[in-house]
């Protein structure tokens, strides 16, 4: 279910490398949470955010949430598809759902990152509920 | 803290997967596929809600009416038999203690349908104040309490139940039958569609459930149920409406008596008392007000707070309720809500937002 092909933070972004881009997203596991995404606020291109750093908000029916960069590295494209779109983010969100790509990105935080079975293992207390 | 209550529809609900949450003491279906989804079925279509969790009482007895009356603020000896009407239940300094319907069954018969969370201490306030002679029996536990809301539900009521409710009026109820047994059928809702509230016994409820979704019924959860609520400018108990405000600041004229005395009438029918209004607000963009966000003049000064906010699915901008003092409490005047996060233009609107429910159309329409 979740794709072994990137990685991903406790926060529950994912970040998935692509030759020198590293794009990042939200899972899965995150999308379902937050319910009927209907706005999303992605950071400006051009500009460096470091890991944990604040960088956009994601508005469910339900609640605000905000969205972290979660390795260190320069924006230098946000998915404008999202604007009049955000439900995308619900529908598919490992693909078509992607938020923002790094330029420049920080390779050491990358393999920090959680592996696919480590992230699922993070929120598997929480399933059957 | 006493561990959340189940509805007797709770199995159905967890069966057919619903995320689930505590709400007034009950753990509730918050949402089955999608707010917005469950949403616009409500609108265009029809949906199925567990409101178990709500309190029955009924009250009878020659002096059941007088008591009411000194209890709640809409007038009520104008009901007929078979009519029901919103109103308040107050506290002596005008504070609301919960909003309620009152049912007319007979002469001196009647049904109060209150809140959840609210509904223990209802009791005993109601019960406290009533006369000897009045008898107060509190039935929610064996009651099932069913909502079936949107254009396509007087098709499904009518294949559903024993015999036709065609003829029923807005805010009028009738008791039928359904599977042989007595039910209560109520013209009445939380989401400005044409729909009914159905009172039945416990053992009724998933049957009825079930039946209901196989005319096509959407399942909807407490989610969606809020949002239709504020499209429509209902007030939320906890959020719009508290002990300490003021009940006439909430703008239901309708529903507050000024020709007789009632507990709370000498604050709530002064109008020098009622220092703030209660606004609808639409914002600019998609990005939601909450619940404790600041309501500004257009030029950054703080005059109020923000009791309910959210996207709303069918304007498909952000849309809020909060309160005002009277003065600037204007339609279409320009304000901004400033949140945790930015100040979010808006504009004061009138109430209902959302203008194109069917809740008052003749159910003849939908048949």
């Amino acid at each position: 279910m979740t794709p072994s092909d990137r990685r991903y933070s406790e926060t529950h972004e994912w970040v998935k490398i692509e030759g020198d881009i590293a794009i990042v997203g939200i899972t899965d596991y995150a999308q379902e949470s937050l319910g009927d995404i209907t706005f999303i606020e992605l950071p400006e291109s051009d500009h460096k955010v470091d890991q944990e750093e604040e960088c956009g908000v994601i508005e469910s029916v339900k609640a605000a949430s905000d969205l972290n960069a979660p390795i260190d590295g320069e924006i230098v494209e946000v998915n404008e598809e999202l604007d009049g779109k955000p439900e995308i983010v619900n529908e598919d969100p490992y693909e078509e759902g992607w938020l923002f790509k790094l330029a420049n990105y920080n390779k050491e935080q990358f393999e920090e990152l959680l592996d696919a079975a480590d992230y699922e293992a993070t929120h598997d207390d929480d399933h059957g509920e | 803290m006493s561990e959340d209550k189940k509805t007797v529809l709770y199995e159905t609900h967890v069966d057919l997967g619903a995320k689930m949450a505590p709400f007034g003491g009950y753990i509730m279906p918050i949402q089955y596929t999608g707010i917005v989804k469950e949403h616009e079925a409500t609108r265009k279509e029809a949906t199925l809600f567990d409101t178990c969790h709500m309190g029955e009482f009924y009250l009878s007895g020659p002096n059941a009416l007088a008591d009411l009356e000194k209890l709640i603020t809409c007038t009520l000896s104008t009901l007929e038999n078979g009519q029901c009407r919103y109103g308040m239940l107050c506290n002596e300094q005008g504070g609301v203690i919960d909003d309620l319907l009152t049912y007319r069954i007979a002469e001196e018969d009647f049904m109060l349908v209150v809140n959840a969370g609210t509904q223990d201490n209802d009791f005993e306030w109601i019960k406290a104040r009533l006369s000897a002679d009045t008898q107060i029996e509190n039935r929610s536990a064996e009651t099932a309490k069913i909502d079936l809301q949107g254009p396509a539900s007087p098709k499904m009521m009518n294949a559903i139940l024993d015999e036709e409710i065609s003829d029923l009026r807005y805010f009028r109820f009738k008791h039928t039958t359904y599977k042989g047994e007595t039910i209560i059928v109520s013209r009445t809702g939380y989401t400005g569609e044409v729909g009914f509230e159905i009172y039945a016994p416990n053992k009724l409820a998933e049957t009825f459930w079930k039946e209901a979704m196989q005319q096509g019924a959407t399942c909807a959860g407490l989610g969606a149920r809020d949002t239709l609520r504020l499209e429509i400018g209902m007030p939320l108990y906890g959020h719009e409406l508290s002990q300490t405000r003021n009940a006439a600041e909430a703008g239901f004229a309708r529903s507050i008596a000024d020709d007789k005395e009632f507990i709370g009438s000498s604050v709530i029918c002064d109008p020098e008392q009622k220092k703030e209004t209660m606004i609808g607000i639409t914002l600019e963009g998609r990005r939601a007000a909450r619940e404790g966000d600041i309501i500004q003049t257009s030029d950054g000064t703080a005059i109020g707070t923000i009791t309910s906010g959210s996207i709303s699915p069918s304007l498909g901008t952000a849309i809020a309720m909060g309160y005002v003092p009277n003065e600037y409490a204007i339609e279409g005047k320009e304000i901004s809500i400033q949140t945790a996060r930015k100040a979010l233009p808006a504009i004061i609107s009138s109430l209902p937002i959302y203008k194109d429910g069917t809740a008052r159309k003749k159910l003849s329409r939908f048949l």
